[in-house]
């Protein structure tokens, strides 16, 4: 005789966890920025319907990152309690939720919004499941440099939603994002190292050690403060923007180069990554936030 | 499966079927404004 165990259906709670809400945050941020920062005025409907056609899409892929990494992710401290890997939700759900979820934003991104805006959202989707995380993320400590590509795209989304084309400020904007990745997440693997060597991950820190990854944040951080400052000296923004650009990028140069020359001690709290870490999400929100205020005041 | 089960079971189905409601809801909220919102722009 057997014993049929009935699974109690996955609560809608955990379907949000699936989506990193957090992640979304900034996409959603982003996009908006890119959206604003255009030169024409949205209809509020078509622009609110683009938006939550960004956020569904980025849901998309973070639920169909978490279903083909709930393997990896049960053996991370930081990430054992997301659904999956806590056994609240079926492995399945979580592949017809993402699949579903993705087909449903692109779709209606193109009958609600437009093409371009659908097809540049269907391949950030593609590129973060397909790329980063089945083909790149398991094989190479650069996968977050060429993945970061993914995390770069909503600017692009927001201004071709706004525009149905594209123009060199997003274009920048994608730029600046996709440089910004490599210092943001170093930042964090240097001080969640253990957990991506017992998951098996190939970040920098765990296959080139820890020196080589303090080098790499500094020199990522040049070419990235070049593209954050670019577009005043350009003319594709203003004063304002400049302003804010250099000074929130001095600031980031400078938590960059601390954590770049020094070495981690015994017992190292590692406060200076940490502080790099933190500071790099409010830079991203800083510097998109004043690409709004500058085409909104000028 | 016990009663007790069942009922736990019976209470997260509805919660759920709630919750898609209102998501379902809100999308045919959002559809209809987003014709009325193409219709005004072809009218501009």
């Amino acid at each position: 005789m057997t014993t049929q165990t009935i699974a109690l259906p996955a609560d809608w709670r955990d379907f949000l966890a699936l989506t990193k809400p957090r992640v979304m945050t900034l996409v959603v941020f982003t996009g908006l920025c890119g959206m604003l920062a255009a030169p024409v005025t949205v209809h509020p409907v078509i622009g609110f319907t683009a938006i939550l056609c960004i956020a569904l899409g980025a849901g998309a892929a973070g639920a169909l990152n978490q279903w083909y990494e709930a393997d990896i992710d049960a053996k991370m401290r930081r990430t054992a309690a997301r659904p999956l890997p806590a056994g609240r939700m079926d492995r399945q759900a979580a592949l017809h939720f993402g699949v579903g979820l993705g087909a449903f934003s692109v779709l209606m991104m193109g009958l609600a919004v437009n093409v371009l805006a659908a097809a540049i959202l269907a391949a950030s989707i593609l590129f973060y499941v397909l790329v980063y995380t089945v083909w790149l993320k398991p094989r190479t400590p650069q996968n977050i440099v060429i993945g970061g590509a993914a995390g770069a795209f909503p600017p692009l989304i927001g201004w071709a939603a706004a525009t149905s084309g594209l123009a060199p400020l997003p274009v920048l904007l994608f730029a600046l994002v996709f440089l910004w990745t490599p210092p943001h997440f170093w930042a964090l693997a240097l001080f969640v190292k253990t957990d991506y060597a017992n998951a098996g991950i190939p970040m920098l820190p765990v296959v080139a050690g820890e020196r080589t990854t303090r080098t790499q944040i500094g020199l990522y951080t040049i070419p990235m403060a070049v593209a954050a400052v670019a577009p005043w000296p350009l003319g594709l923004t203003g004063a304002i923007y400049g302003a804010v650009a250099i000074v929130a990028t001095a600031w980031f140069g400078l938590l960059a180069t601390r954590v770049a020359t020094r070495t981690t001690r015994d017992g190292d709290a590692m406060r200076p990554e940490k502080q790099l870490f933190a500071f790099s999400i409010v830079y991203l929100f800083v510097l998109f936030g004043a690409v709004v205020v500058d085409r909104w005041v000028a | 499966m016990t009663p007790d089960e069942e009922e736990r079971r019976l209470v997260a189905q509805r919660r759920n079927a709630r919750a898609l409601a209102i998501l379902l809801g809100a999308f045919v909220i959002l559809m209809f404004a987003v014709s009325i919102a193409k219709i005004g722009m072809q009218h501009r």
